[in-house]
């Protein structure tokens, strides 16, 4: 008898209105940063074939902060990056965003869902398409197989676009191909790919490779005024530029943390001299 | 200036470069066409007397209707691999399923017509002592059911292959090779008298088709009409599906699949559902194809057709949808009378054929076409421009959309 009753009440239990079946909870939710921090990388190893690219690396970025990656070639800055949108798997660590996200059992998509944006080292944008469907691709939409089947622009999503172009000053290009483009143009449009999909956080990789003095400055220009809204990783090799934007700096050193600070505090930290800028100098 | 600049950027991008790599290009020119020779070659088939000079024979009417189911396979290749930028090499095995579908319904309306005689057995497993029909055989006597096994054995087919291959991440030449893999697999299964297909025989000695007898002319006639209507149907919908942001993403992915799925696009499911969708059209080919050829066996499954579709879109141009039907019927016509001179020259020919088209068009046929009209256009344009800028005798503004024009064709021709 009991058992029956364990059962209706289960059955009840289940029946209830007032509540979500658990398998019908929204996956997706907001990124909690109660805490201020929106990025958690904790003790994160990663080897290659014997080679540590990633050595106990722990980081903290808080939201709307603007930080920029430095370090030598194979410090492990890109490699940290392929983890954290789910492109490489590490051996071990937790990477969390905000404080409900683990970001390691994720898959890139949905990483990329949960509001990480990426831009490549190289430029890389859709050559075959124009500039307007670049942009409309990395809308912030449903990107099921159906939704996008039968998609429409929005007037909202054509203002979103607009808007962006403007930012991204290829306003007048809107309708060339994306291989037409100058390499600077391409990077601007990829960073523009991002903005249209309102991320949380922007990881970008080397934004000013191969632009003029002019378009470094636009850059610049351009990522400070994302900070705060948005919370923005630079990595660069640019000193200048990175001097230019930067108000903390990290600098890796094979695999893990070796400073961090602002970049005056940096640039007198002693190993920093002696394992980076030193070489440079 | 930057207004003309834009005015003129959008007319190229509208009108100019459709039908080339991108998703677009017009499908309405195409179609009418299409209908109209339909039209025109089955009345002078049924209505014209023999003796007329524009009497088209009855195997001049089947050889159309292979073609179109031909072209029908082609463009289901181009949808994946000119597209989507997936090498199938194994797309001649859809294409034998949805027939081998087509051919056990076809074989179950024989009846007690057989050389044996039996009331429901077919002459095959007479032959092998079967005392009852296998169970895969049974409800196939319904057209419906049979149609929709055209459809569901192909495409079930599909996304079990694909699923697998796309979600393991396998791309480009490993793909191809396990395409190729599976259509032979399926070839020496279909071989075998105890799959109950038919063995290396196949299906065949059909009678008739809901009730049409398969010989007489109407049948036929009526058969290369619902292949050409069929044609332009998985045509207007394969052009609709490219045109939608489906199709841009489907386009990303060939181009780019990390960034695709940096921007949030789960790549592996787009791929296996397009790579169904192709399957099932591919499928449709196979059943027009085998109530008109007569015959449905194993060789179908065989590598070489398989690759031999590949070469028919690539001489047509891949990633335009014309492309690939222009290819497959060019190609099989060439072959039909190629093969009647000379037999044994066939695949020499083929394969020059391909060795040409991947040196010198690798865009095909349609894009030295294409390349050409532009050229056209860019030479009215510019004398346009000319006109326009003599009258108003502003110099830097006609220079300034001329280099922009030129920038736009060089790319797109690229």
């Amino acid at each position: 008898m009991s058992a029956l009753e364990n059962l209706t009440a289960e059955g009840k239990e289940m029946l209830r209105r007032d509540q979500v079946w658990p398998f019908l909870m929204p996956k997706q939710q907001a990124v909690d940063v109660s805490h201020q921090v929106i990025l958690y990388v904790e003790g994160l190893n990663l080897s290659f074939d014997g080679f540590k690219a990633l050595n106990d690396l722990n980081l903290y970025i808080n939201d709307g902060e603007l930080r920029c990656l430095i370090g030598a070639n194979g410090a492990g800055k890109t490699t940290l990056m392929d983890v954290i949108t789910g492109k490489t798997q590490c051996d071990s660590g937790t990477v969390y965003f905000g404080q409900n996200h683990n970001l390691l059992e994720r898959s890139e998509p949905e990483i990329a869902e949960l509001g990480i944006g990426r831009k490549f080292q190289k430029p890389t944008v859709f050559e075959a398409h124009t500039v307007f469907d670049n942009l409309e691709l990395s809308l912030k939409t449903n990107k099921g197989v159906m939704p996008t089947l039968l998609a429409r622009l929005t007037p909202t999503q054509l203002d979103r676009i607009d808007q962006v172009l403007e930012i991204i000053g290829l306003k007048e290009q809107r309708f060339l191909l994306a291989g037409a483009l100058s390499h600077g143009q391409k990077q601007w449009l990829e960073i523009g790919m991002l903005l249209v999909s309102e991320p949380r956080l922007l990881l970008i990789d080397e934004p000013v490779a191969g632009m003029t003095a002019q378009e470094t400055e636009r850059t610049a220009e351009l990522l400070t005024s994302l900070a705060g809204e948005h919370t923005v990783i630079v990595v660069e090799h640019d000193m200048e530029f990175v001097r230019s934007i930067a108000r903390t700096v990290t600098v890796l050193h094979q695999g893990s943390v070796l400073a961090e600070g602002t970049m005056d505090q940096v640039q007198n930290n002693k190993d920093v001299i002696e394992v980076y800028l030193g070489e440079e100098a | 200036m930057s207004q003309s600049l834009s005015s003129i950027a959008r007319f190229s991008a509208s009108d100019l470069f459709k039908g080339k790599g991108q998703p677009g290009g017009r499908v309405a020119p195409f179609v009418v066409i299409l209908l109209a020779v339909t039209v025109l070659a089955s009345a002078a088939n049924l209505l014209l007397p023999e003796s007329s000079p524009f009497y088209v024979s009855t195997y001049t009417i089947t050889l159309l209707g292979k073609y179109l189911s031909y072209a029908m396979l082609a463009l289901a290749v181009d949808v994946i691999w000119g597209y989507c930028g997936i090498l199938s090499l194994g797309h001649g095995a859809f294409f034998a399923l949805g027939g081998y579908a087509m051919g056990v319904y076809l074989m179950r309306q024989i009846g007690d017509r057989g050389v044996y005689g039996h009331p429901e057995l077919p002459d095959f497993m007479v032959f092998l002592d079967w005392s009852e029909l296998p169970w895969y055989w049974l409800g196939m006597d319904q057209f419906w059911f049979a149609m929709l096994m055209v459809l569901a054995v192909p495409g079930l087919l599909a996304y079990i292959f694909g699923w697998l291959a796309f979600r393991s991440r396998v791309t480009g030449v490993y793909l191809s090779i396990m395409t190729q893999a599976l259509t032979y697999a399926l070839l020496l299964a279909f071989f075998r008298n105890e799959m109950g297909f038919g063995g290396n025989n196949g299906l065949t000695d059909f009678k008739d088709i809901l009730g049409f007898d398969l010989q007489s002319d109407t049948t036929r006639v009526a058969l290369f009409a619902i292949t050409a209507l069929m044609l332009a149907l998985t045509f207007i919908t394969s052009h609709w599906i490219m045109q939608s942001r489906l199709g841009k993403v489907v386009v990303a992915i060939r181009d780019g699949e990390a960034r695709a799925r940096f921007l949030g696009y789960r790549t592996d499911n787009f791929k296996v559902w397009l790579f169904v969708y192709s399957a099932m059209i591919a499928a449709i080919a196979g059943a027009l194809y085998v109530p008109q050829v007569g015959i449905i066996n194993p060789g179908e499954f065989s590598p070489i057709n398989s690759i031999e579709i590949v070469i028919w879109v690539a001489v047509g141009g891949r990633g335009t949808l014309i492309g690939a039907i222009v290819g497959a019927l060019l190609v099989n016509y060439a072959k039909t009378r190629f093969t009647a001179i000379m037999p044994d020259g066939w695949l020499f020919a083929l394969g020059a054929l391909f060795v040409l088209v991947t040196l010198f068009l690798p865009k095909g046929l349609v894009g030295v076409f294409s390349q050409l009209t532009e050229r056209w256009f860019l030479m009215r344009n510019r004398s346009q421009v000319k006109n326009s800028s003599a009258e108003e005798s502003d110099k830097p503004l006609s220079t300034g959309a001329q280099a922009s024009a030129g920038v736009q064709t060089k790319e797109a021709s690229v």
